[in-house]
Order: structure tokens, then sequence, then C-alpha cells
């Protein structure tokens, strides 16, 4: 439990609460790209600096710009709403709550966390992509289809259709 | 507090707050901001697990959580191309009025 990893924490904590907390949508995201990158921050931290770099790139670049992106597309100029929160709110706030008790308990009362910290294991971008290319070879295969059926059906579901009936 | 205890409890309040997020907001999108946070806490437990366990140098944690990441790409685009559909069809991102499944 070092400094480093308690200013990380707080700093991911404030971000990602403002992110769901705010009023304003935009600044929803501009709060949760500063709590992305507190994780992507920790993930250094933790020595993985691959997934870290990857987590800045996916989210803080890409999620984050295209969430901005459909909330500058669905913004109404001049909507006044009543309450960001749903009319379920409160429930919704119970259900959270209790989640994070069970939880924090379990994590209080297992005894698999009391491990020591083992010697930094020397994780290259070559040690990364010799396993992706051996031994995960075919998840690596199965993730590129699957990220070339996303992109496509995204853009078969987002397309205007009244573009079709002309 | 050992510190293997301190990042599980940071993912677990960010997945409460991610949580909180996805059942309270209104707005459709900030719904699937949630998931994503809910997602990303995941992944730091990945990570954690990782770096605790007894062969970190097998990169299996790393493997999960790089794939989670792209799977997790692959869902917020599909589910913001939902989120637009929805938005023409109904006019609207708001939940509490989206209360219709037909027309």
């Amino acid at each position: 439990m070092t400094a480093s990893f308690l200013i990380l924490a707080l700093l991911t904590v404030a971000g990602t609460a403002a992110a769901m907390g705010l009023r304003n949508a935009v600044h929803c995201v501009l709060a949760l790209t500063l709590g992305f990158a507190g994780i992507a921050a920790l993930y250094l931290q933790l020595g993985a600096q691959f997934v870290g770099l990857a987590q800045i790139m996916v989210y803080v670049g890409a999620v984050a710009i295209l969430a901005v992106f459909a909330i500058m597309m669905t913004h109404k100029p001049g909507q006044a709403e009543a309450s960001v929160f749903s009319s379920h709110w409160i429930a919704g706030g119970v259900v959270a709550a209790a989640v994070f008790a069970v939880l924090a308990w379990a994590i209080a009362s297992s005894e698999a966390v009391f491990q020591l910290l083992p010697p930094q294991p020397d994780v290259t971008v070559q040690k990364i992509g010799d396993a992706l290319m051996h031994r995960f070879v075919l998840p690596l295969e199965i993730m590129g289809l699957l990220l070339t059926a996303a992109l496509i059906g995204a853009v078969v579901i987002a397309m205007d259709r009244k573009e079709e009936t002309k | 507090m050992s510190s293997l205890q301190g990042y599980l409890l940071l993912s677990a309040l960010l997945f409460a707050v991610g949580l909180a997020g996805a059942l309270t907001r209104r707005n459709a999108i900030l719904v699937l901001i949630g998931i994503e946070l809910m997602l990303n806490s995941a992944n730091l437990n990945f990570i954690a697990f990782w770096r605790y366990g007894p062969a970190p140098a097998a990169l299996t944690g790393i493997m999960f959580a790089i794939f989670s990441i792209g799977i997790a790409a692959a869902e917020a685009a599909v589910g913001l191309a939902i989120i637009l559909a929805a938005y023409r069809h109904s006019g609207t991102t708001d939940l509490d009025e989206m209360n219709s499944l037909k027309g």
C-alpha cells in the first residue's frame, strides 16, 4: 500500500464517480477519461506496460471519442431535463451499494490476498507477441473475426435506412 | 492490508460505481459507459491477480486483459450503434421514455 497507489486510486475513483454523477453528459465523458487514465497508470504500476498503453489507446483514445460523438449526435439543444437519474434511482443505488458490500466482505475475509509480491517478471513486447503468435493464436484469430463482425454490424445497425427506400 | 487487497477493493469500488451508473442514469449512452467501467474493473482484477499470482511469467493475465479490452471495444461500438438506431427511431435517449417494445 504505497502513496502512489493511494493517489492513483483516489484519482480513478474521483474520475469515475464524477463520470457517473455529473449533469452534463460531455463533462461525464471528460471525467471518464480521467478515470480510464488512472486505471492505465495502475496497470503501469503493476508492471503491465503493454496493457496500460493499450488501455490509453483503446479507452481514452477510441471509446471516449466514440461516446462524445454519440452524445453530440443525440443532443437536443434547449432540452431541460428534470433529472439525470431515472425514476428508480433509489433501488439502483441500494443494489450497487449491496454489491460493493458483499464484494468488500469477501475480499476482507479471504485468505488468498495475503500473498507476497513475487519478483517483477520480465514482460517485453516481444514475449507478448510470441505468446500471441504461438499459444494464443486461435483466440487472436477469433478476436480479429469478432472485431470485423462488430465493425460491419455497427455500420449496418447505425445506417440511415431512409436512403434505401427512395 | 496487503497491496493485492487494495487493488481488489479498488476494483470492487469501480465495479459498484459503474453498476450504480448503469442502474440509475437516464441517458442510454451513460448507461453504456457504466457497463464499460464494470468491464474495466474486471480487467484491473485480471492484472492484479496476474502480478501477485504464482506464475507471472506465463503472461496469462495479460493475455486475458488484452482480449477483454478488445471485446469491450467491439461491445462499445455495437452498443453505441444500437443507441443511435434507437434514437433515430424514438427521438430520445432517455431510458424512462423508451417504454414501448413495438413501434
